[in-house]
């Protein structure tokens, strides 16, 4: 009796230290995060107004906006997307569906971890020597491949992973039907995975919208406002690199204003595709 | 190999297989593989037409692997394969020229855990029917009506056709799943022990639906419970370890058995 409820007061002890050990280590997670987003709000907050949506970057100490270096991130990150997307779903849906017992396969596999964990200023520095340096300038055809190479083993990695947990039986049901097999993937796998590989592409946007090392070498930066995709293009986060470090305390007010814009895309790109799924998921 | 017809395919030399009315499938010297595990050991036997044939044995004894040679399901996966023929109207589905959609959408399956699929109960049914036929939308409503009161799924769906098929409980999700296979018309059902994963109620419902539909289809059921498997079928497959042990009607496999191996098992000595 006794010794049965000292071994209870014991494990009631070691599950109160566990589940205290486990608040503690969230709340050290989540502090540095709240910090973080609180410096970028209350810095960048000041240095939000108008001007900055409407006007261009400014010369050096002189007031000015930011509508170049956005245009140009959207376009680089659109080109980024609509390069990047289609290869990673369809090389993931071959690995997924075709490439189970395959040699070639789990080669290409291991090639995708790499391209997944490469620092993404390797990347930069490939397309400057393949594209840049022949053409003999800058430009953002190059500046969006750079980060469709970055934006490709995210979305393939997980357009493979997400199609993989679809059960077998699920296919098994489908081709018992008499589906062929390329329907079989695009109605029923796709569609059950649909939210996974969408989430994929989610985070491949998050990750390349704020990738700076790989545009150093090849959108560079552009003082005008262009669209046009040859020429060198401006781009948030090479300004907020430049103007961050200037001494100038015009361009530094930029630069936070400037990375509480990503940061705010980003999250409330997550929040819509969040919402979009799950509006759709319950309809189903 | 020549395509022999069914007559001949019938003619049974192999005890196990004795003989059938108006047989609809033939099974001759059928032997499976999984990779090197050698899973079914020279099967013969005759399946009748518009009946109820159930394959009982104990776990592991190939019942499931013999069901999924019918469809050729196991296709799917390369390391499985399948040596001598299994005749469906005389003709080898075995042979490299047969076309698995097709033979797919005459030869239905129902599986043992319920997979409805990611969208509503109408396009459940109606994705199957899409592949082969060119429904116009009135007639589509009438084939989903009507499988779905093939499946004796009807009343309880009926309000809520648009909404997913997931949400459907358990009992609902499997009777779903066989109306989509009764809803392309198929000719053969195979039914992979489709009340394994039912309450007593959904159960019976199954089983009430089996006899009902055996006026239209012939119907092929793996079953791990021998009472199922006697209030169902008309024909009763023992098997054990790859083999076909026994194959009789099923008044005689379970009053009269010829094999001892047969008897011990329905007496419940083994299993």
């Amino acid at each position: 009796m006794t010794a049965q409820s000292r071994r209870y007061l014991f494990r009631r002890g070691l599950n109160l230290f566990n589940l205290g050990m486990s608040l503690l280590t969230t709340i050290f997670g989540l502090f540095w995060l709240a910090w973080l987003l609180w410096t970028l709000v209350s810095h960048g907050l000041q240095a939000l107004n108008v001007d900055l949506f409407v006007q261009d970057t400014p010369p050096p100490g002189a007031e000015g906006g930011m509508a170049n270096a956005m245009i140009g991130s959207l376009l680089l990150t659109l080109v980024g997307v609509v390069v990047g997307t289609p290869v990673g779903i369809l090389a993931g849906t071959w690995l997924a569906e075709y490439g189970r017992a395959n040699h070639l396969a789990s080669v290409i596999r291991f090639i995708n971890d790499i391209l997944l964990s490469a620092p993404s200023i390797v990347i930069g520095v490939f397309v400057y020597a393949v594209i840049v340096a022949p053409l003999g300038h800058f430009s953002g055809w190059a500046g969006g491949l750079s980060l469709a190479i970055i934006m490709l083993p995210v979305v393939l990695r997980t357009t493979e992973d997400m199609m993989r947990l679809v059960p077998d039986q699920m296919r098994e049901a489908a081709a018992a039907l008499g589906a062929p097999r390329w329907k079989v993937t695009v109605y029923i796998v796709h569609r059950a995975s649909l939210a996974g590989m969408l989430t994929g592409v989610i985070l491949g946007i998050a990750r390349i919208s704020g990738e700076t090392a790989p545009l150093l070498f090849t959108a560079l930066n552009n003082q005008f406002r262009t669209t046009d995709m040859a020429q060198p293009m401006a781009n948030l986060p090479v300004m907020i690199f430049q103007f961050a470090m200037s001494p100038y305390e015009s361009w530094q007010h930029l630069a936070w204003a400037a990375a509480l814009i990503i940061t705010a895309a980003i999250l409330i790109l997550s929040i819509t595709a969040r919402l979009l799924l799950s509006a759709k998921t319950s309809s189903e | 190999m020549n395509i022999s017809p069914l007559a001949s395919s019938a003619a049974n030399q192999v005890p196990a297989s004795g003989s059938v009315p108006n047989p609809k499938i033939g099974i001759r010297s059928l032997n499976f593989y999984y990779g090197k595990f050698h899973a079914l050991h020279d099967i013969n036997m005759s399946i009748p037409e518009k009946q109820v044939t159930a394959f009982i044995g104990p776990s592991g004894c190939g019942k499931s692997t013999l069901l999924r040679t019918i469809n050729r399901i196991y296709g799917l996966y390369p390391e499985q394969r399948a040596t001598g023929e299994v005749f469906l109207d005389g003709e080898n589905i075995l042979s490299p020229g047969q076309d698995l959609n097709l033979l797919r959408a005459k030869v239905g399956m129902v599986f043992q855990k319920p997979t409805p699929f990611p969208m509503s109960v109408y396009e459940n049914i109606a994705f199957g029917v899409r592949l082969y036929e060119r429904v116009p939308r009135a007639q589509m409503d009438e084939r989903v009506e009507w499988a779905l009161r093939k499946a004796a799924l009807w009343d309880e769906v009926k309000d809520k056709l648009h909404q997913g098929g997931t949400r459907l409980s358990g009992g609902q999700q499997q009777r779903l799943c066989i109306a989509r296979a009764v809803a392309v018309r198929p000719e053969v059902l195979l039914l992979d022990e489709p009340a394994s994963a039912l309450d007593p109620i959904s159960t019976l419902k199954v089983e009430e639906l089996i006899a009902e539909l055996k006026t239209d289809y012939t119907i092929v059921i793996v079953t791990h419970n021998m009472q199922q498997a006697a209030r169902v079928s008309d024909y009763t497959a023992f098997m054990y370890l790859g083999d076909l042990i026994e194959f009789a009607e099923t008044s005689t496999l379970f009053t009269n058995p010829a094999k001892k191996q047969t008897e011990d098992y329905i007496t419940g000595r083994y299993g």
